[in-house]
């Protein structure tokens, strides 16, 4: 765990900050076109189809943020336990569970006006994640059950459930398409580009970042969080309750996850359906740990990884690559921004075996963490 | 007769669902006992799934399939060691990005290998072999004894996988080293390497699962085929309380979930068949929770071993 301590808690020059990430990226780009390359294509030609995809026109770039979007509230969702100390391995379960509230506040309540039951939908959104993540919090303080495990479990079992609503309670009359009914107009996200389909979902993603960095910040129980995450020892001789801690955390946690259904259901699908979330609890780890766990970080990682998704789709039809060359890069960039410590504690040591050897101090090396 | 043709019936179906279960099972019970979280099963059984049905249209036999599809998955799983053991990484992230990294690497490479559009390959699978004999006993011959080679070879690894991880010198060695590494680094066993082979371990196990998968349940690859099978060979380790016999008894218990729902929807009973395939998730929060006896992973678990 200490390089999770590493990278997420300590103060680093900003250069550093950028440059690590950066880095990954273009190794991992440098990967993917070699696979490219391997099954025949002009890596150029792919990834400038890929870019032109998601990036040439407004409608591209509404695509791109559309992707974005529910990757922001699944990173900040992975990130926010990580801060706590906590893996949270559950966001899509909780996306799930923060659908299925949304919709049926969205689809059963009617006749309430849209400035009273669009914020409804969405809490619920918030509060259905919330408890399922509330939930794994609960069996970890209480029982003691591994969160890494239980949040895995719970995701299976909110995804049966999920296709048990709406192959049953929840489907549409008469029933011929595994769907809910639409939700009601009123509980709809309003595009906020006209003729693309970028939602208000994407705005609320970009106020949930700002949450993120003023509760764990500007408030004082996100500093008790931070603590606990960076040492529970210490947390508990500071009178801080970790109990308590890792409740709301999970809580919050799952919260994010369950806004990233919301607006997925709300502002793109208007309806549920099984698997309609293709991966994007896991795709938030990614991003969140590209992003450093920081609040800019994970809006820059998400808008890339969003760049991936939706450009795929064109790289597939212009240069046919298949549009699952996006995992292998996202693989390598996980893989390349968890060694770096590794690699930088390397380069460190040597450095300091040289200034060691020159029978200089050790005070010019910022290497404070170990 | 019906009644216990029905019975023989449904247990064949349960030890075919059963078996990937309890081969990827059997893999993470090594790599468990050595302190290491292995998320990524999922991917690794992903690219035994492909690279068995690979080998088994190159080489023409299913069992260079399988082996190849172990070699596969067995190099992936190195890659997940070198980053736990050496680089000393979040376990829990490699595991994500291996699952990542396999399903990317199986749906690029099905593509290129078999074509979008045409027809999957007619590839050597594993055929159903009846023993002579046993296979006439009544009832318990068409449930056991007329399985395809996996499933015989995964019961019979069972109890020798149990062996060596409790009655030999290897799984002392190994469960010491999930427990207190320190300690085992003290008395001069080398911590590192011990993990290095248990993950490789677990690595051809999943390719195994996945090639029985792939050529065993099937005879072509799909992609993301697994479907959460990997996930759900970690939650019967869990379930089965870290043990090679453990895991075979959860096995058989989330095959029969699986296989009670394929014939409630077969049936077409208005009894929702999602609540049986909640079980096995459920029953393994069960068992963390400590509802169904305690399940207590090894003391030094995810965590990365610094030798000073």
């Amino acid at each position: 765990m200490e390089e999770k301590k590493r990278s997420w808690g300590s103060s680093e020059m900003l250069l550093k900050k950028l440059g690590i990430p950066f880095i990954a990226v273009m190794a991992a780009l440098l990967i993917g076109a070699g696979v490219i390359k391997f099954i025949g294509v002009d890596p150029w030609l792919a990834y400038k189809s890929l870019f032109m995809g998601s990036l040439s026109n407004t409608n591209a770039i509404a695509e791109t943020l559309v992707k974005t979007t529910p990757l922001i509230f699944t990173a900040l969702s992975f990130a926010f336990a990580a801060r706590c100390g906590l893996v949270n391995l559950g966001a899509e379960g909780q996306l799930y569970i923060g659908a299925i509230f949304s919709t049926a506040v969205a689809i059963y309540l009617t006749g309430l006006p849209m400035v009273i039951h669009l914020p409804l939908a969405i809490t619920a959104g918030f509060i259905g994640g919330g408890l399922w993540g509330l939930l794994a919090g609960w069996l970890k303080v209480r029982f003691g059950a591994s969160e890494v495990i239980t949040t895995i479990m719970l995701s299976y079992i909110a995804t049966h459930f999920l296709s048990f609503l709406v192959t049953g309670p929840m489907i549409e009359p008469p029933g011929s398409f595994p769907q809910t009914p639409q939700a009601q107009l009123s509980a709809i996200l309003p595009k906020i580009i006209p003729g693309t389909r970028l939602h208000a979902g994407f705005l609320i993603a970009l106020l949930t970042i700002v949450f993120y960095y003023y509760f764990l910040w500007k408030t004082t129980t996100g500093y008790e969080t931070r603590v606990v995450g960076l040492n529970p020892t210490a947390a508990e001789y500071a009178g801080i309750n970790p109990t308590k801690n890792a409740l709301l955390a999970m809580f919050i946690a799952g919260g994010f996850a369950g806004l990233a259904g919301t607006c997925e259901i709300l502002g793109i699908q208007l309806r549920m359906f099984q698997n309609f979330s293709p991966g994007y609890g896991f795709d938030g780890i990614a991003v969140a740990l590209l992003g450093g766990g920081a609040p800019i970080g994970i809006l820059i990682a998400g808008i890339l990884f969003g760049i991936l998704r939706s450009g795929a789709n064109m790289m597939q039809m212009l240069a046919r690559v298949p549009i699952a060359i996006i995992y292998i890069i996202q693989a390598f960039v996980i893989i390349f921004v968890i060694s770096s410590g590794y690699f930088e504690e390397a380069y460190n040591k040597r450095k300091l075996e040289k200034i060691a050897r020159q029978g200089g101090t050790k005070d010019g090396i910022s290497n404070s963490d170990r | 007769m019906e009644f216990l043709t029905a019975i023989a019936k449904f247990i064949a179906a349960d030890l075919r669902t059963a078996t990937p279960l309890i081969l990827a099972g059997m893999g993470l019970v090594f790599s468990s006992r050595a302190g290491i979280v292995n998320i990524g099963v999922e991917g690794m059984m992903l690219v035994g799934a492909l690279s068995g049905v690979a080998g088994s249209w190159w080489f023409g036999s299913a069992w260079y399939g399988a082996l190849f599809a172990m070699f596969m998955a067995g190099l992936i799983a190195l890659i997940f060691a070198y980053l736990a053991v050496t680089v000393k990484a979040n376990q829990i992230v490699i595991g994500a990005a291996i699952n990542i990294l396999g399903l990317g690497l199986t749906t690029t490479f099905a593509r290129t290998l078999f074509g979008l559009n045409t027809a999957p390959p007619d590839v050597d699978s594993f055929e159903i072999i009846a023993i002579p004999i046993l296979s006439k006993i009544p009832v318990i011959g068409p449930a056991l004894f007329q399985q395809n080679a996996l499933v015989y070879l995964a019961l019979i690894l069972v109890p020798i996988a149990s062996f060596i991880m409790f009655k030999t010198d290897i799984g002392l060695k190994v469960r010491a080293v999930g427990e207190h590494p320190k300690a085992c680094d003290t008395v001069g066993i080398n911590v590192y390497l011990v993990r290095y082979v248990t993950i490789f371990i677990s690595g051809l196990f999943s390719g195994l699962a996945g090639a029985y998968v792939s050529l065993g349940l099937l005879s072509f690859f799909t992609e993301n085929m697994i479907a959460g099978r990997g996930f759900m060979a970690l939650a019967a380790v869990v379930f089965g309380k870290y043990s090679p016999k453990g895991v075979l008894f959860a096995g058989i218990i989330f095959g029969a979930a699986e296989a009670i729902q394929f014939r409630l929807q077969a049936a077409g009973t208005a009894i929702p068949f999602q609540f049986l395939l909640m079980l096995p998730y459920a029953l393994t929060i069960f068992a963390l929770a400590g509802f169904v006896g305690k399940s207590r992973a090894p003391a030094a678990t995810a965590k990365p071993y610094h030798k000073d």
